[in-house]
Protein backbone atom coordinates (compact mmCIF):
# COMPACT_ATOMS: atom_id res chain seq x y z
CA UNK A 1 0.00 0.00 0.00
CA UNK A 2 1.45 3.50 -1.30
CA UNK A 3 1.91 6.58 1.58
CA UNK A 4 -0.42 9.40 0.94
CA UNK A 5 -0.07 12.91 1.86
CA UNK A 6 -2.09 16.10 1.74
CA UNK A 7 0.01 18.32 -0.71
CA UNK A 8 -2.27 21.54 -0.82
CA UNK A 9 -5.42 22.71 0.33
CA UNK A 10 -8.05 25.80 -0.58
CA UNK A 11 -10.42 26.99 1.08
CA UNK A 12 -13.32 29.91 0.57
CA UNK A 13 -14.87 32.65 3.72
CA UNK A 14 -18.56 30.75 5.06
CA UNK A 15 -21.16 32.99 4.21
CA UNK A 16 -24.80 33.27 3.05
CA UNK A 17 -23.97 34.58 -0.77
CA UNK A 18 -26.41 33.10 -2.92
CA UNK A 19 -23.80 31.35 -5.83
CA UNK A 20 -24.29 28.15 -7.54
CA UNK A 21 -23.04 24.65 -5.94
CA UNK A 22 -20.57 24.86 -9.33
CA UNK A 23 -19.52 28.69 -8.38
CA UNK A 24 -18.44 27.58 -4.79
CA UNK A 25 -16.66 24.04 -5.86
CA UNK A 26 -14.81 26.26 -7.73
CA UNK A 27 -13.86 29.04 -6.00
CA UNK A 28 -12.02 26.51 -3.27
CA UNK A 29 -10.45 25.03 -6.39
CA UNK A 30 -8.71 28.33 -7.54
CA UNK A 31 -7.25 28.81 -3.79
CA UNK A 32 -5.61 25.36 -4.29
CA UNK A 33 -4.07 26.22 -7.41
CA UNK A 34 -3.35 29.55 -6.29
CA UNK A 35 -1.86 28.30 -3.28
CA UNK A 36 0.41 25.75 -5.59
CA UNK A 37 2.48 27.42 -8.16
CA UNK A 38 3.94 23.56 -9.28
CA UNK A 39 0.26 22.18 -9.49
CA UNK A 40 -0.77 22.02 -12.93
CA UNK A 41 -4.16 20.79 -14.44
CA UNK A 42 -2.67 17.95 -15.92
CA UNK A 43 -1.00 16.19 -12.87
CA UNK A 44 -4.98 15.52 -11.88
CA UNK A 45 -6.13 11.79 -11.76
CA UNK A 46 -9.10 11.94 -9.56
CA UNK A 47 -11.75 14.64 -8.77
CA UNK A 48 -13.90 13.82 -5.97
CA UNK A 49 -16.74 16.15 -4.66
CA UNK A 50 -18.55 15.98 -1.25
CA UNK A 51 -21.93 17.28 -1.02
CA UNK A 52 -25.69 16.59 -0.21
CA UNK A 53 -26.76 18.87 -3.24
CA UNK A 54 -29.29 17.61 -5.43
CA UNK A 55 -26.95 18.13 -8.11
CA UNK A 56 -25.88 15.99 -10.57
CA UNK A 57 -22.56 14.62 -12.33
CA UNK A 58 -20.97 17.34 -9.84
CA UNK A 59 -17.16 16.05 -10.36
CA UNK A 60 -17.14 15.84 -13.78
CA UNK A 61 -18.62 19.28 -14.47
CA UNK A 62 -16.67 20.49 -11.77
CA UNK A 63 -13.58 18.99 -13.53
CA UNK A 64 -14.27 20.43 -16.80
CA UNK A 65 -14.65 23.97 -15.24
CA UNK A 66 -11.38 23.43 -14.06
CA UNK A 67 -9.53 22.22 -17.28
CA UNK A 68 -9.13 18.50 -15.90
CA UNK A 69 -9.67 15.68 -17.44
CA UNK A 70 -9.62 13.09 -14.86
CA UNK A 71 -9.25 9.21 -14.93
CA UNK A 72 -11.47 8.80 -12.09
CA UNK A 73 -14.13 11.32 -11.18
CA UNK A 74 -17.60 11.22 -9.07
CA UNK A 75 -19.22 12.41 -5.57
CA UNK A 76 -19.41 11.27 -2.32
CA UNK A 77 -22.69 11.50 0.03
CA UNK A 78 -22.90 10.63 3.85
CA UNK A 79 -24.78 13.72 5.55
CA UNK A 80 -22.13 15.43 7.18
CA UNK A 81 -19.34 13.16 6.98
CA UNK A 82 -18.98 13.14 3.28
CA UNK A 83 -15.98 15.11 3.28
CA UNK A 84 -13.87 13.11 5.29
CA UNK A 85 -15.56 9.54 3.56
CA UNK A 86 -14.38 11.60 0.30
CA UNK A 87 -10.58 11.87 1.47
CA UNK A 88 -10.98 7.83 2.23
CA UNK A 89 -11.81 7.00 -0.97
CA UNK A 90 -8.95 9.35 -3.00
CA UNK A 91 -6.55 7.57 -0.35
CA UNK A 92 -7.87 4.60 -1.17
CA UNK A 93 -7.38 5.18 -5.30
CA UNK A 94 -3.94 6.32 -4.55
CA UNK A 95 -2.73 3.83 -2.05
CA UNK A 96 -3.78 0.75 -4.56
CA UNK A 97 -1.91 2.76 -6.79
CA UNK A 98 -4.72 3.19 -9.33
CA UNK A 99 -3.94 7.22 -9.24
CA UNK A 100 -1.30 9.38 -7.87
CA UNK A 101 -2.79 12.54 -7.66
CA UNK A 102 -6.22 13.74 -6.26
CA UNK A 103 -8.30 16.63 -5.77
CA UNK A 104 -10.82 16.55 -3.35
CA UNK A 105 -13.57 19.29 -3.15
CA UNK A 106 -16.57 19.39 -1.18
CA UNK A 107 -19.08 22.24 -0.97
CA UNK A 108 -22.61 23.44 0.47
CA UNK A 109 -25.16 25.82 0.44
CA UNK A 110 -26.51 27.13 3.08
CA UNK A 111 -29.92 25.82 2.17
CA UNK A 112 -28.77 22.35 1.38
CA UNK A 113 -31.31 19.38 1.63
CA UNK A 114 -28.89 17.33 3.36
CA UNK A 115 -29.62 18.55 7.63
CA UNK A 116 -32.70 16.03 7.67
CA UNK A 117 -33.23 12.74 7.28
CA UNK A 118 -36.47 12.02 6.25
CA UNK A 119 -36.05 8.05 5.97
CA UNK A 120 -35.49 7.89 9.32
CA UNK A 121 -38.83 6.41 10.30
CA UNK A 122 -38.16 5.95 14.29
CA UNK A 123 -37.40 10.00 14.69
CA UNK A 124 -41.14 10.24 14.14
CA UNK A 125 -42.48 13.56 14.01
CA UNK A 126 -39.19 14.94 15.57
CA UNK A 127 -36.73 14.66 12.36
CA UNK A 128 -34.92 17.42 12.85
CA UNK A 129 -31.16 17.53 14.29
CA UNK A 130 -31.69 19.64 17.04
CA UNK A 131 -34.28 16.14 18.86
CA UNK A 132 -31.43 14.06 18.62
CA UNK A 133 -28.73 16.28 20.23
CA UNK A 134 -31.78 16.97 23.54
CA UNK A 135 -31.51 13.00 23.59
CA UNK A 136 -27.59 12.90 23.94
CA UNK A 137 -27.96 15.92 26.26
CA UNK A 138 -30.40 14.96 28.64
CA UNK A 139 -28.90 11.33 29.03
CA UNK A 140 -25.48 12.95 29.55
CA UNK A 141 -26.71 15.36 31.91
CA UNK A 142 -28.61 12.79 34.04
CA UNK A 143 -25.65 9.56 33.58
CA UNK A 144 -22.61 12.29 34.06
CA UNK A 145 -23.94 15.43 35.65
CA UNK A 146 -23.16 17.87 32.75
CA UNK A 147 -24.68 21.20 32.98
CA UNK A 148 -25.98 23.67 30.68
CA UNK A 149 -22.95 25.85 31.83
CA UNK A 150 -20.69 23.00 30.54
CA UNK A 151 -22.68 23.68 27.65
CA UNK A 152 -22.19 26.67 26.82
CA UNK A 153 -18.87 27.04 27.76
CA UNK A 154 -18.01 24.82 24.84
CA UNK A 155 -19.64 27.38 22.90
CA UNK A 156 -17.86 30.00 24.58
CA UNK A 157 -14.70 27.78 23.10
CA UNK A 158 -15.42 27.33 19.95
CA UNK A 159 -16.94 31.54 18.95
CA UNK A 160 -13.65 32.48 20.78
CA UNK A 161 -11.37 30.41 18.22
CA UNK A 162 -13.02 30.71 15.43
CA UNK A 163 -12.39 34.70 16.00
CA UNK A 164 -8.44 33.84 15.02
CA UNK A 165 -10.29 31.96 11.79
CA UNK A 166 -10.61 34.41 8.30
CA UNK A 167 -12.73 31.53 6.59
CA UNK A 168 -15.31 31.50 9.71
CA UNK A 169 -18.90 32.31 9.77
CA UNK A 170 -18.91 33.66 13.15
CA UNK A 171 -16.96 36.34 13.89
CA UNK A 172 -18.11 37.73 17.41
CA UNK A 173 -17.13 36.60 20.65
CA UNK A 174 -19.49 34.97 23.05
CA UNK A 175 -19.64 34.91 26.82
CA UNK A 176 -20.80 31.93 28.87
CA UNK A 177 -23.85 33.71 30.02
CA UNK A 178 -24.40 35.22 26.71
CA UNK A 179 -24.84 31.51 25.62
CA UNK A 180 -26.53 30.95 28.67
CA UNK A 181 -29.62 33.61 27.62
CA UNK A 182 -29.71 32.58 24.46
CA UNK A 183 -32.70 31.08 22.85
CA UNK A 184 -33.77 27.43 24.16
CA UNK A 185 -34.54 25.82 20.99
CA UNK A 186 -35.49 22.89 23.23
CA UNK A 187 -35.34 22.74 26.93
CA UNK A 188 -31.58 20.88 26.61
CA UNK A 189 -30.45 22.92 23.83
CA UNK A 190 -30.13 26.94 23.11
CA UNK A 191 -29.74 28.42 19.76
CA UNK A 192 -25.81 29.36 20.23
CA UNK A 193 -25.34 25.43 21.33
CA UNK A 194 -25.94 24.73 17.56
CA UNK A 195 -24.05 24.65 14.36
CA UNK A 196 -25.42 26.68 11.84
CA UNK A 197 -25.72 25.43 8.03
CA UNK A 198 -24.22 27.79 5.33
CA UNK A 199 -22.38 28.01 2.10
CA UNK A 200 -18.95 27.17 2.40
CA UNK A 201 -16.25 25.26 0.25
CA UNK A 202 -12.96 23.53 0.93
CA UNK A 203 -10.13 21.06 -1.17
CA UNK A 204 -7.21 19.55 -0.59
CA UNK A 205 -4.88 17.60 -2.82
CA UNK A 206 -3.81 14.29 -1.98
CA UNK A 207 -0.68 12.53 -3.51
CA UNK A 208 1.64 9.49 -3.46
CA UNK A 209 4.92 9.23 -1.45
CA UNK A 210 6.54 9.54 -5.28
CA UNK A 211 4.84 12.89 -5.86
CA UNK A 212 4.03 14.83 -3.05
CA UNK A 213 7.36 16.98 -3.28
CA UNK A 214 6.46 18.43 -6.31
CA UNK A 215 3.82 20.44 -4.37
CA UNK A 216 5.00 20.66 -1.19
CA UNK A 217 8.19 20.54 1.13
CA UNK A 218 5.99 19.97 4.02
CA UNK A 219 3.82 16.96 2.88
CA UNK A 220 0.94 15.62 6.12
CA UNK A 221 0.53 11.96 5.60
CA UNK A 222 -2.39 10.07 6.17
CA UNK A 223 -1.44 7.63 8.53
CA UNK A 224 -4.39 6.27 10.11
CA UNK A 225 -8.09 5.40 8.86
CA UNK A 226 -11.44 4.46 10.45
CA UNK A 227 -14.75 4.43 9.28
CA UNK A 228 -17.37 2.93 10.67
CA UNK A 229 -21.72 3.06 10.36
CA UNK A 230 -23.58 1.58 13.01
CA UNK A 231 -27.01 1.84 11.46
CA UNK A 232 -28.73 5.34 9.45
CA UNK A 233 -31.71 5.44 11.58
CA UNK A 234 -30.89 7.12 14.94
CA UNK A 235 -32.80 5.21 17.51
CA UNK A 236 -29.96 2.03 17.27
CA UNK A 237 -27.62 4.02 19.64
CA UNK A 238 -28.12 2.23 22.35
CA UNK A 239 -25.96 4.43 24.57
CA UNK A 240 -26.86 8.12 24.29
CA UNK A 241 -23.89 9.05 26.43
CA UNK A 242 -21.49 7.90 23.46
CA UNK A 243 -21.34 7.56 19.88
CA UNK A 244 -20.45 4.05 18.92
CA UNK A 245 -19.17 5.04 15.51
CA UNK A 246 -16.39 7.47 16.68
CA UNK A 247 -15.35 4.67 19.02
CA UNK A 248 -14.83 1.68 16.56
CA UNK A 249 -13.40 4.16 14.34
CA UNK A 250 -11.17 5.54 16.05
CA UNK A 251 -9.61 2.65 17.62
CA UNK A 252 -9.33 1.52 13.56
CA UNK A 253 -7.62 5.03 12.67
CA UNK A 254 -5.26 4.73 16.74
CA UNK A 255 -4.37 1.00 15.41
CA UNK A 256 -3.88 1.38 11.52
CA UNK A 257 -1.40 4.84 12.73
CA UNK A 258 -0.31 3.04 16.15
CA UNK A 259 -0.82 5.96 17.75
CA UNK A 260 -2.80 7.00 21.09
CA UNK A 261 -5.06 9.57 22.36
CA UNK A 262 -2.14 10.94 24.39
CA UNK A 263 -0.19 11.48 21.23
CA UNK A 264 -2.25 13.58 19.70
CA UNK A 265 -1.49 17.03 19.56
CA UNK A 266 -4.17 18.69 17.88
CA UNK A 267 -7.84 17.91 16.91
CA UNK A 268 -10.98 18.66 15.12
CA UNK A 269 -13.26 17.24 16.03
CA UNK A 270 -17.76 17.50 14.93
CA UNK A 271 -19.08 19.67 17.37
CA UNK A 272 -22.70 19.51 15.57
CA UNK A 273 -24.17 20.82 18.70
CA UNK A 274 -22.10 21.51 22.01
CA UNK A 275 -22.44 18.27 23.58
CA UNK A 276 -21.43 16.45 20.43
CA UNK A 277 -18.11 17.99 21.60
CA UNK A 278 -18.37 16.65 24.89
CA UNK A 279 -18.85 13.17 24.12
CA UNK A 280 -16.32 12.53 21.24
CA UNK A 281 -13.50 14.26 23.10
CA UNK A 282 -14.28 11.42 25.94
CA UNK A 283 -14.92 8.80 22.95
CA UNK A 284 -11.21 9.88 21.37
CA UNK A 285 -9.90 9.28 24.38
CA UNK A 286 -8.29 12.60 25.22
CA UNK A 287 -10.61 12.09 28.59
CA UNK A 288 -12.30 10.03 30.96
CA UNK A 289 -15.74 9.29 30.20
CA UNK A 290 -17.61 11.92 32.37
CA UNK A 291 -14.76 14.35 32.39
CA UNK A 292 -14.83 15.52 29.01
CA UNK A 293 -16.51 18.78 30.44
CA UNK A 294 -13.48 19.72 32.76
CA UNK A 295 -11.60 18.54 29.70
CA UNK A 296 -12.98 21.39 27.59
CA UNK A 297 -13.51 23.77 30.28
CA UNK A 298 -9.58 23.68 31.18
CA UNK A 299 -9.04 24.67 27.66
CA UNK A 300 -10.92 27.14 27.41
CA UNK A 301 -9.88 28.69 30.85
CA UNK A 302 -6.33 28.38 29.28
CA UNK A 303 -6.47 29.46 26.09
CA UNK A 304 -5.35 26.05 25.01
CA UNK A 305 -6.86 25.41 21.52
CA UNK A 306 -5.70 21.76 21.30
CA UNK A 307 -9.42 21.20 19.85
CA UNK A 308 -11.40 22.91 17.03
CA UNK A 309 -8.82 25.40 16.67
CA UNK A 310 -10.71 26.75 13.68
CA UNK A 311 -13.67 27.16 15.42
CA UNK A 312 -15.50 23.87 15.10
CA UNK A 313 -18.26 23.38 13.23
CA UNK A 314 -19.97 25.47 16.04
CA UNK A 315 -17.59 28.78 15.14
CA UNK A 316 -16.85 28.22 11.67
CA UNK A 317 -20.88 26.96 10.42
CA UNK A 318 -21.07 23.52 9.21
CA UNK A 319 -21.42 23.46 5.60
CA UNK A 320 -22.46 19.98 5.06
CA UNK A 321 -20.38 18.31 2.26
CA UNK A 322 -17.11 20.68 2.94
CA UNK A 323 -16.54 20.31 7.05
CA UNK A 324 -14.98 17.23 7.04
CA UNK A 325 -12.98 18.61 4.46
CA UNK A 326 -12.46 22.19 6.10
CA UNK A 327 -11.45 20.65 9.02
CA UNK A 328 -8.58 18.11 7.25
CA UNK A 329 -7.52 21.53 5.90
CA UNK A 330 -7.12 22.89 9.39
CA UNK A 331 -5.02 20.03 10.57
CA UNK A 332 -2.74 20.23 7.41
CA UNK A 333 -2.22 23.91 8.50
CA UNK A 334 -1.37 23.03 12.22
CA UNK A 335 1.05 20.13 11.03
CA UNK A 336 2.91 22.75 8.62
CA UNK A 337 3.07 25.26 10.88
CA UNK A 338 0.99 27.24 9.02
CA UNK A 339 -2.48 28.11 11.07
CA UNK A 340 -0.96 31.57 12.37
CA UNK A 341 -2.86 32.45 15.46
CA UNK A 342 -4.66 29.18 15.71
CA UNK A 343 -1.42 27.46 15.86
CA UNK A 344 -0.54 25.06 18.32
CA UNK A 345 2.79 24.99 19.21
CA UNK A 346 4.75 22.20 18.09
CA UNK A 347 2.15 19.80 16.79
CA UNK A 348 2.97 17.14 15.01
CA UNK A 349 0.81 14.55 15.19
CA UNK A 350 -3.47 15.66 14.18
CA UNK A 351 -6.88 13.61 14.29
CA UNK A 352 -9.82 14.64 12.74
CA UNK A 353 -13.05 13.12 13.78
CA UNK A 354 -16.33 14.00 11.39
CA UNK A 355 -19.80 12.20 11.94
CA UNK A 356 -23.19 11.66 10.40
CA UNK A 357 -26.65 11.89 11.59
CA UNK A 358 -26.33 11.35 14.79
CA UNK A 359 -23.05 9.59 15.14
CA UNK A 360 -24.56 6.70 13.38
CA UNK A 361 -21.62 6.68 10.70
CA UNK A 362 -17.72 8.70 11.63
CA UNK A 363 -14.90 9.16 10.00
CA UNK A 364 -11.21 9.23 11.66
CA UNK A 365 -8.26 10.16 10.23
CA UNK A 366 -4.93 11.07 12.03
CA UNK A 367 -2.11 12.98 10.37
CA UNK A 368 1.35 13.51 10.71
CA UNK A 369 3.74 15.71 9.57
CA UNK B 1 -42.49 2.17 2.76
CA UNK B 2 -46.43 2.38 1.53
CA UNK B 3 -47.18 -0.45 4.03
CA UNK B 4 -46.02 1.02 7.00
CA UNK B 5 -46.97 4.62 6.28
CA UNK B 6 -50.61 3.38 5.50
CA UNK B 7 -50.93 1.50 8.42
CA UNK B 8 -50.10 4.78 10.61
CA UNK B 9 -52.81 6.51 8.63
CA UNK B 10 -55.30 4.17 9.91
CA UNK B 11 -53.90 4.32 13.37
CA UNK B 12 -51.84 1.12 13.12
CA UNK B 13 -48.16 0.60 14.52
CA UNK B 14 -46.94 -2.31 12.27
CA UNK B 15 -43.49 -4.00 12.09
CA UNK B 16 -42.08 -6.11 9.45
CA UNK B 17 -41.02 -9.69 10.61
CA UNK B 18 -38.77 -12.34 9.20
CA UNK B 19 -41.00 -15.56 9.08
CA UNK B 20 -37.77 -17.34 8.88
CA UNK B 21 -35.77 -16.26 11.74
CA UNK B 22 -39.20 -15.56 13.82
CA UNK B 23 -37.17 -11.67 14.30
CA UNK B 24 -38.76 -8.30 13.78
CA UNK B 25 -37.01 -6.07 11.32
CA UNK B 26 -36.59 -2.62 11.94
CA UNK B 27 -36.43 -0.13 10.68
CA UNK B 28 -39.76 -1.61 8.40
CA UNK B 29 -38.32 -3.04 5.11
CA UNK B 30 -39.39 -5.84 2.98
CA UNK B 31 -36.61 -7.67 3.32
CA UNK B 32 -35.04 -9.52 6.17
CA UNK B 33 -32.04 -7.60 7.31
CA UNK B 34 -30.65 -11.07 8.36
CA UNK B 35 -31.34 -13.46 5.87
CA UNK B 36 -33.35 -11.41 3.67
CA UNK B 37 -36.67 -13.25 3.68
CA UNK B 38 -39.60 -11.57 2.40
CA UNK B 39 -41.02 -10.07 5.25
CA UNK B 40 -44.81 -10.40 6.76
CA UNK B 41 -45.99 -7.82 8.40
CA UNK B 42 -48.00 -7.57 12.17
CA UNK B 43 -49.25 -5.43 14.74
CA UNK B 44 -46.67 -4.14 17.44
CA UNK B 45 -47.44 -3.81 20.80
CA UNK B 46 -48.80 -0.81 21.91
CA UNK B 47 -47.71 -0.68 25.34
CA UNK B 48 -43.64 0.78 25.65
CA UNK B 49 -41.52 2.12 28.22
CA UNK B 50 -39.85 5.90 28.42
CA UNK B 51 -35.90 5.66 27.17
CA UNK B 52 -34.86 9.32 27.10
CA UNK B 53 -37.11 12.96 26.96
CA UNK B 54 -36.28 16.51 26.78
CA UNK B 55 -39.06 19.54 26.08
CA UNK B 56 -39.92 21.79 23.72
CA UNK B 57 -41.99 24.93 24.62
CA UNK B 58 -44.73 23.10 26.05
CA UNK B 59 -44.50 19.57 24.44
CA UNK B 60 -42.40 16.46 25.56
CA UNK B 61 -41.14 14.91 22.78
CA UNK B 62 -39.39 10.91 24.33
CA UNK B 63 -38.02 8.57 22.76
CA UNK B 64 -39.86 5.28 23.65
CA UNK B 65 -38.94 1.55 23.06
CA UNK B 66 -41.29 -1.07 21.89
CA UNK B 67 -41.07 -4.75 22.75
CA UNK B 68 -37.87 -4.71 24.09
CA UNK B 69 -36.38 -3.81 20.14
CA UNK B 70 -38.41 -0.82 18.34
CA UNK B 71 -37.49 2.71 19.29
CA UNK B 72 -39.30 5.73 18.10
CA UNK B 73 -39.85 9.49 18.77
CA UNK B 74 -42.76 10.97 19.51
CA UNK B 75 -44.74 13.36 21.76
CA UNK B 76 -45.33 12.41 25.32
CA UNK B 77 -48.93 13.07 27.73
CA UNK B 78 -47.74 13.02 31.00
CA UNK B 79 -50.85 14.61 32.57
CA UNK B 80 -50.12 15.63 36.21
CA UNK B 81 -47.26 12.78 36.36
CA UNK B 82 -43.69 13.45 36.12
CA UNK B 83 -42.07 11.12 33.73
CA UNK B 84 -39.15 8.76 34.61
CA UNK B 85 -36.89 6.75 32.69
CA UNK B 86 -37.99 3.21 32.48
CA UNK B 87 -41.50 4.42 33.22
CA UNK B 88 -44.22 2.50 31.00
CA UNK B 89 -46.22 4.48 28.54
CA UNK B 90 -48.77 4.09 25.73
CA UNK B 91 -48.73 4.37 22.30
CA UNK B 92 -52.10 6.49 22.15
CA UNK B 93 -52.17 7.30 18.15
CA UNK B 94 -49.96 6.83 15.32
CA UNK B 95 -50.41 8.86 11.76
CA UNK B 96 -48.74 9.71 8.45
CA UNK B 97 -49.22 12.87 7.03
CA UNK B 98 -45.87 13.62 4.84
CA UNK B 99 -44.23 12.28 8.37
CA UNK B 100 -44.78 9.72 10.75
CA UNK B 101 -46.00 10.79 13.95
CA UNK B 102 -46.28 8.86 17.15
CA UNK B 103 -48.07 10.12 20.59
CA UNK B 104 -47.63 8.50 23.50
CA UNK B 105 -49.46 8.84 27.19
CA UNK B 106 -47.47 8.09 30.30
CA UNK B 107 -49.31 5.07 32.17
Amino acid sequence: MKRVAIGGFGLTKFNKEDVTIESLMLSSVKSLFDNNSNLIQKDVDVVLTSTNDNSKYLANIVSELAGISPKISHTVESLCNSGANSVVSAFSYISSGLADVALVVGAEKFDNPGLVLEWDTSRGQYKHPVYWSSMFTRSHMRKYGTTMEDLAIVSAKNHKNALANPYAYFDKEYSVDEIMQSKNITEDIRVLDCSFPCNGSAAVLLASEEIIKKFTDCPVWITGIGQKTISAGFTKNDDLTSMKSTKHAAYDAYTMSKKEPKDIDVAEVHDAFSICEVIEVEDLGFAQKGNGNQFIKNMYDTGDKKVNPRGGLIGSGHPLGATGIAQIVEISQQLQNKAQKRQVEGAKVGIVQNMSAAATSSTVLIFES
Amino acid sequence: MIRFENELKNDKFVCSECPKCNKLVWPPSDFCSGCFSKVIWRQVSRKGKVIEFSKKDNTIFCLAEFESMIRIMGELEIGTNTPGIGQDLELIKCDYDSKEKFFFQLK
